[in-house]
């Protein structure tokens, strides 16, 4: 169980400014994101790429970014809970909230922020009847662990660096490793392109080029995937595992079942704080709508500054918050 | 004018009717007309989330870069007729197209 302040889901640019906003304040925060590693879309999908509008950064590069919002956030001792989903939140009789993840990894705050971007990255799922009755019973959207192939027999789809990369990586642990792909070609790293080539030549792997999945099969547990390949083709492939590794996308995901008011797939807030209609509970960043809401990084960093004001009375509702100037005060860390 | 067909997920088809001058994306048009488009990355050819279909006049807008491509390579759902929304150009060459939503 682990016990904070505040609870942070999403541990994207707004969230890791939160914990900076939070600790003037001595709010303690813990962040979870449903990513491995922190930094959201930033860190996840654009990490080279330059942004011009974070305010005195002429050009920063967005992992630039976060490094650095890390860095400001450390003196207040941020805990992280990466890699998992929260899936639920529950009102304490304390008024506090508890919040549970995909891993059933407990959290008990007293205030909870979303700043959740746009949900959390999900994995792109193949339009397969009956795929869901799989997952997790033969379906994989990522490997985990690496050893959980060891002397099976494996479909992995899709073309791009990941499904290039596991395919080199798990040939030499499973039983039997077929890479699926759409096209004839790969447009990966060259490198790993002509190591997979280099794997199928050798009679390593089995590669499926302009290859579809059609069906998926089983009685309970996965047993076989259907293809159809060139001049449709169509072939069953008894398999243990199907690893569909097509990217991931955002989804609003079990967020829009916590009873928040939202438009459309955001959560709507009153500009005074950020706050939601259930109280102790904030939305900041691109998560949030409100009129004349602007998706920018520096709305979100606003955003977060007005919400710890407030956030503050949840956390420590006997004492008197006096605004203080960290020019004059300096960065009193915890 | 520019105008140009959209079917939605639910396979309704719309007429869109757009001045020549606005100087916009295909996605951030689409965005603007109320179609449920996340556009994650903003416009840069990484999220493939403003992923379409052109059915009709998809020579006339150009061939897709690298980068567009290689981000389609990636999707579940990619056919030979895929783009990325973000990645056009409103202009007078969308006339008379059909495009389908694949999100």
């Amino acid at each position: 169980m682990v016990t904070t302040d505040i609870c942070i889901i999403g541990a994207g640019p707004v969230g890791l400014f939160t914990v900076f906003e939070a600790g003037l304040l001595k709010m303690r925060c813990h962040l979870v994101d449903a990513l491995p590693q922190i930094g959201g879309q930033l860190s996840e999908i654009y990490p080279k790429k330059p942004i011009y509008d974070i305010p005195g950064f002429p050009s920063v590069n967005a992992q630039e970014l976060v490094d650095n919002l890390k860095l400001q956030a450390e003196p207040f001792k941020p805990t992280f809970t990466l890699g998992e989903r929260v899936n639920s939140m529950t009102r304490l009789d304390d008024g506090g909230f508890l919040l549970t993840t995909s891993d059933n990894t407990s959290i008990q705050c007293k205030v909870v922020v979303i700043a959740a971007g746009l949900g959390s990255f999900e994995p792109r799922k193949p339009e397969l009847a009956n795929l869901e009755h799989f997952e997790g019973k033969g379906v994989a959207y990522m490997v985990k662990d690496p050893e959980t192939f060891r002397n099976k027999k494996l479909v992995i789809a899709g073309g791009g660096d990941s499904a290039l990369d596991w395919t080199i990586h798990l040939a030499s642990i499973a039983e039997r490793v077929t890479l699926v792909h759409r096209n004839e070609s790969f447009r990966g790293a060259p490198d790993s392109t002509e190591k997979v080539f280099d794997l199928a030549r050798e009679g390593r792997i089995d590669l499926l080029l302009s290859a579809n999945l059609q069906a998926v099969h089983g009685n309970g547990k996965l047993n076989a995937v259907t293809v159809a390949g060139k001049e449709n083709v169509v072939r069953n492939i008894e398999t243990d595992y199907l690893i569909p590794l097509f990217g991931l996308s955002p989804k609003l995901g079990p967020i829009a079942e916590w009873g928040l008011n939202l438009d459309k797939s955001a959560i709507e807030v009153n500009t005074f704080d950020y706050s939601t209609n259930v109280p102790g509970v904030f939305a900041i960043g691109d998560i949030n709508t409100y009129p004349g809401k602007l998706k920018l990084i520096l709305c979100g960093f606003h955003e977060a500054a007005l919400m710890a004001q407030s956030a503050f009375r949840f956390v420590h509702p006997n004492q008197k918050l006096s605004f203080k100037y960290t020019t004059v005060n300096g960065v009193n860390t915890f | 004018m520019i105008i140009f067909d959209v079917r939605n997920a639910a396979g309704e088809l719309q007429t869109l009717e757009l001045p020549t001058d606005i100087n916009l994306s295909l996605m951030e048009v689409l965005k603007a007309s109320e179609y449920p488009i996340a556009a994650t990355c903003g416009g840069m050819a990484l999220c493939a989330t403003c992923h379409i279909e052109v059915l009709k006049g998809a020579e006339k807008l150009g061939p897709p870069t690298d980068a567009e491509l290689d981000m389609i390579d990636t999707l579940p759902h990619a056919t030979a007729h895929s783009r990325l929304a973000c990645q056009i150009r409103l202009g007078e060459q969308l006339n008379g197209a059909v495009i389908v939503l694949k999100g």
